[in-house]
């Protein structure tokens, strides 16, 4: 019996330290698996698999940069030349323009005559670019085909246009998402931290028993609230009044954000910088008293200055969740890609991005890919955020 | 010649870098009280935990030295500490019961040791209650949470805990210094009935205590054993100019 | 020295201001979807399936979603998060080993929902093969959870005396024994609490189960662990943002947002209700 005490004290330890591996392998497996798709983004191209990018065998272009690509096929660059080329202006070929430039019977029934006419055409057009399905070469194409580059790192991160789904050169660049989901949460900040400190002084250091038994339930409550919850309140409420107020097209702006995001930041806030200024000993407080300070004297110079690292965390805290918010931004932001300029512009935050278009990726392609490069970028970013608070944590007990 | 119930031999104990105890060499026999005093942070505390290895739960104690439980080194890699903690009983300065009820804080020593038997378990929380001095007071209320006891009471109840499991020897460590008069009184009653069967060791602070309960004192100054001798010696004749100091109140 | 008073009385004044400012926000976003929402609940409502375009009927299976998700994501991360809790801070000494997985629960508690959902997709829809099912977004959203179990397990077993600890050791338990017959029965109440406020946060999320679980339209009850199935807050999002007639699904918007709040606010309360039950009795005894 006391033999079985022994194994029985040793295999419970046991299942309690596996149970205790779970977070760590979770937080392992979320980095594999983040990295394993996110990754493969820079060994894919923005051009779809199975499609070929080709043009007149007489053109001496040999390689043309997606970048390049890219504008040729937005018509901004539209004479070769700009390229280095002959001086002749660009003529851009895709399966549509088939239909109208073959009558049905040149294609034939089943379209089976369609890759001699598309290698006919190239053949015949000296500035033709041609972008096709790969089914469609001829067996004797006589066309050039230009290579496309992958993916870069520097690319991905300082494009200036996210454009994932766009024909037949996609485009993932995140800056604007980067800048639209820091230009969101650093708004939410904003006006979150001078409520929520002022908050917190007045629960610490100011009000009664019966306020705080107030506002203690009060602000779990609001922590409690779901985001979608918010979101939908933002929606039917504030964008219809900032819409109104500022006289504007669209009410989902950044400014609409960024006050959800203040709103969920608030408890967070509140009881952070709470706990920060409660550590202020009894002794400073009664010493500045004591040399004739009154309360809100001492509060500003002694209490909030001792608590400064507190309220920096609760700060960094903050926008750490406001950068990992959802839903509510989804719904409230107006989702536009663009690279924020003003508060009362629609911007586009990266997790409501990978919300709003994982559903529609294709699974294991270039754009599903690129979501996850994006999780990649905010597993970052909240890290980074997680890590500085601990940094202002460290220094203070120093 | 009585045997000795514990022993310790060239007994040196360190916290992390602090020398807490310093080349103790000290016996109990059987059937004493022995009373340590000395100075908070003197070590009185720390050797009393020595004899039953409460020091293992402590992270960064290191030891040097022999301790022995009835002739047995209990440090040596084969001792089982439940069972030795099972033979030595201890009290603590505060009472601690369990948030259970009066019949159950006696039942658990029993109950973790294996004991499954429901009249021998009754029968010893009886027995256990009776020498605690407590029986009369809780026979009606034993289903009742210990947590309604005063602190008296809980106190003994502790005492009772303890001496369900059958310990030889106890150790207390100031168990009175958390009640009132009243309840001391009664607990050093309690002390002197129980060494007829028990090698009882204990600490404290009260110097009254020390001398009215124990048959040997052992003085502690800053890690070392300054002292150690009968009470009657101790209290009227000691050898060290310190004793002398503190006996008489001069620091501590 | 008048200055400084009235200067003093002007500043308490305005933080008072601002401090019922919070309390106002939280009133007007309550009383808005309460006031809203009131007159769209109803017996029906809460039974039927949803029809026409998710314009009429109720929303019974998203209801039910939400309650799958909630059991099967507690029923994962409960033992887990108690028994790590546990582990951390009863049996781990102050080391490196404790330190590192008090990181690990940090990170993991900063991972955004959002990072969940891309992870549970890939590893329990994609890697597993569970496709879009009631396990693979409880073990989503239970991963989620199980940093906040894990961290009111060790502030309930922390709070617990270690003089009763020691009491139990002096008596000759195991640690086992310790933990098991003293140590936990003091924690539960706060460990409970502790489960209850994670279900809040469950019962809310919608990141996670977007791409793990959540239908968009399934007028019917799930069958096994394997099906999809309609969750309350996915549902006020679809019903918000991309129904086909967003004017006119809007009393049912109210509805599921009135039914959600109740449902966190019914968690709340009764957390509260725990903790102050427990409280009291504790000080009886």
């Amino acid at each position: 019996m006391k033999k079985f005490r022994k194994q029985i004290e040793k295999f419970v330890e046991g299942i309690l330290f596996t149970s205790s591996t779970v977070t760590s392998l979770t937080v392992i497996f979320i980095i594999i698996f983040l990295f394993k798709e996110g990754v493969g983004l820079f060994n894919s191209k923005p051009v779809e698999k199975s499609y070929t990018i080709a043009i007149n065998p007489n053109n001496p272009i040999n390689t043309i940069s997606s970048e390049h690509l890219k504008e040729i096929f937005n018509q901004q660059i539209t004479n070769w030349k700009d390229l280095g080329g002959n001086n002749d202006s660009i003529m851009l070929f895709t399966l549509e323009d088939a239909a109208s430039l073959f009558t049905e019977e040149e294609l034939g029934p089943d379209f089976e005559y369609l890759p001699q006419k598309i290698n006919e055409y190239i053949l015949s057009t000296p500035g033709v670019i041609a972008y096709f399905s790969d089914s469609y070469i001829p067996v004797d194409f006589g066309g050039k085909k230009i290579p496309v580059s992958k993916i870069s790192v520097g690319e991905f991160l300082s494009g200036k246009e996210w454009y994932p789904t766009s024909s037949p050169v996609a485009e993932f660049g995140v800056l604007p998402l980067i800048l639209g989901t820091l230009w969101v949460s650093i708004g939410a900040i904003l006006l979150a931290l001078p409520i929520g400190l002022i908050t917190a002084i007045y629960l610490s250091e100011v009000s009664g028993q019966r306020f705080r038994n107030i506002l203690k339930p009060v602000i779990e409550l609001l922590a409690g609230i779901p985001s979608v919850v918010y979101g939908f309140f933002g929606l039917v409420v504030l964008v219809p009044f900032i819409q109104k107020t500022f006289n504007l097209a669209v009410g989902e702006t950044a400014l609409a954000g960024s006050i959800i995001l203040g709103i969920m930041a608030l408890p967070t806030i509140i009881t952070i910088s709470e706990d920060a200024l409660r550590t202020t000993p009894q002794s400073l407080k009664e010493a500045s008293l004591a040399l004739g300070a009154t309360r809100l004297q001492t509060l500003v110079r002694v209490i909030v200055p001792y608590s400064r690292s507190g309220i920096i965390a609760a700060c960094i805290l903050g926008i750490g969740r406001a950068v990992g918010e959802t839903m509510a931004v989804l719904m409230v932001t107006g989702n536009a890609s663009v690279i924020p300029h003003s508060f009362l512009q629609p911007v586009r935050t990266i997790p409501a991005t990978i919300a709003a278009e994982l559903g529609e990726a294709p699974f294991g392609g270039v754009h599903f890919k690129a979501l996850f490069a994006l999780g990649i970028i905010l597993f970052i970013m909240t890290m980074g955020f997680n890590f500085m608070v601990e940094l202002t944590k460290a220094k203070k007990y120093k | 010649m009585p045997e000795h119930k514990v022993e310790t031999k060239n007994l040196n104990l360190f916290y992390s870098d602090f020398h807490a105890l310093k080349e103790i060499n000290f016996k109990a026999d059987k059937n004493t009280v022995t009373a340590f005093i000395g100075p908070s942070g003197c070590g009185k505390s720390t050797l009393l935990r020595v004899f039953n290895r409460m020091n293992d739960l402590i992270v960064g104690v290191k030891m040097e030295g022999k301790v022995y439980v009835d002739d047995k080194n209990i440090y040596k890699k084969n001792v089982v500490v439940d069972e030795l903690r099972k033979k030595i009983g201890m009290v603590f300065q505060k009472p601690n019961p369990f948030p259970k009820s009066i019949f159950e804080n006696v039942a658990y020593g029993l109950r973790v040791n294996g004991e499954n038997n429901k009249e021998f378990i009754a029968d010893k929380v009886e027995t256990s209650l009776k020498k605690a001095a407590l029986w009369d007071e809780v026979k009606d209320k034993l289903k009742k949470s210990a947590f309604e006891l005063s602190g008296g009471q809980q106190q003994r109840l502790c005492i009772a805990r303890t001496l369900a499991i059958e310990p030889s020897i106890v150790l207390m460590d100031e168990p009175a210094s958390a009640l009132d008069p009243m309840s001391t009184a009664k607990i050093e009653e309690l002390i002197y009935e129980l060494k007829e069967n028990y090698t009882i060791i204990i600490v404290t602070h009260n110097m009254q205590q020390a001398a009215r309960v124990s048959d040997f004192t052992a003085f502690f100054y800053l890690g070392e054993l300054v002292e150690w001798d009968t009470t009657k010696t101790i209290f009227t004749n000691p050898k060290e100019s310190k004793t002398q100091n503190y006996i008489t109140g001069r620091f501590g | 020295m008048i200055n400084k008073r009235i200067q003093q009385t002007l500043a308490f004044g305005a933080f008072r201001i601002v401090s019922f400012l919070v309390v106002a926000i939280l009133f007007i976003i309550l009383g808005f979807i309460v006031v809203r929402g009131f007159s769209v609940i109803s017996w029906e409502f809460l039974t039927s399936m949803p029809e026409d375009g998710m314009k009429k009927g109720g929303i019974l299976p998203a209801i039910v979603g939400t309650m799958c998700l909630i059991a099967g994501s507690m029923i994962f991360a409960f033992p887990i998060g108690v028994l790590s809790g546990i582990y951390i801070n009863e049996y781990l000494t102050d080391n490196w080993l404790k330190r590192f997985m008090r990181t690990m629960t940090n990170n993991l508690a900063g991972v955004p929902s959002i990072v969940f959902g891309l992870f549970g997709m890939a590893l329990f829809v994609n890697t597993l093969k569970f496709g879009d099912s009631i396990i693979a977004g409880s073990l989503t959203l239970g991963l989620m959870v199980l940093p906040v179990i894990i961290r009111t397990t060790e502030e309930a077993l922390k709070s617990v005396d270690d003089s009763v600890r020691l009491g139990s050791y002096s008596l000759g338990a195991s640690k086992l024994q310790t933990i098991h017959r003293v140590v936990l029965p003091i924690a539960y109440p706060n460990i409970i609490t502790g489960l209850i406020l994670s279900i809040s946060r469950v019962s809310g999320e919608t990141a996670p189960i977007l791409f793990t679980v959540a239908a968009y339209f399934l007028p019917k009850l799930p069958n096994s662990i394997f099906d999809q199935v309609m969750a309350l807050p996915y549902h006020l999002y679809v019903i918000t943002t991309s129904g086909t007639n967003i004017e006119e699904t809007r009393p049912m918007a109210y509805g599921t947002a009135l039914v959600l709040i109740a449902i966190v606010l019914f968690v709340n309360l009764l957390a509260n209700a725990l903790r102050r039950y427990f409280g009291k009795k504790v000080k009886m005894n």
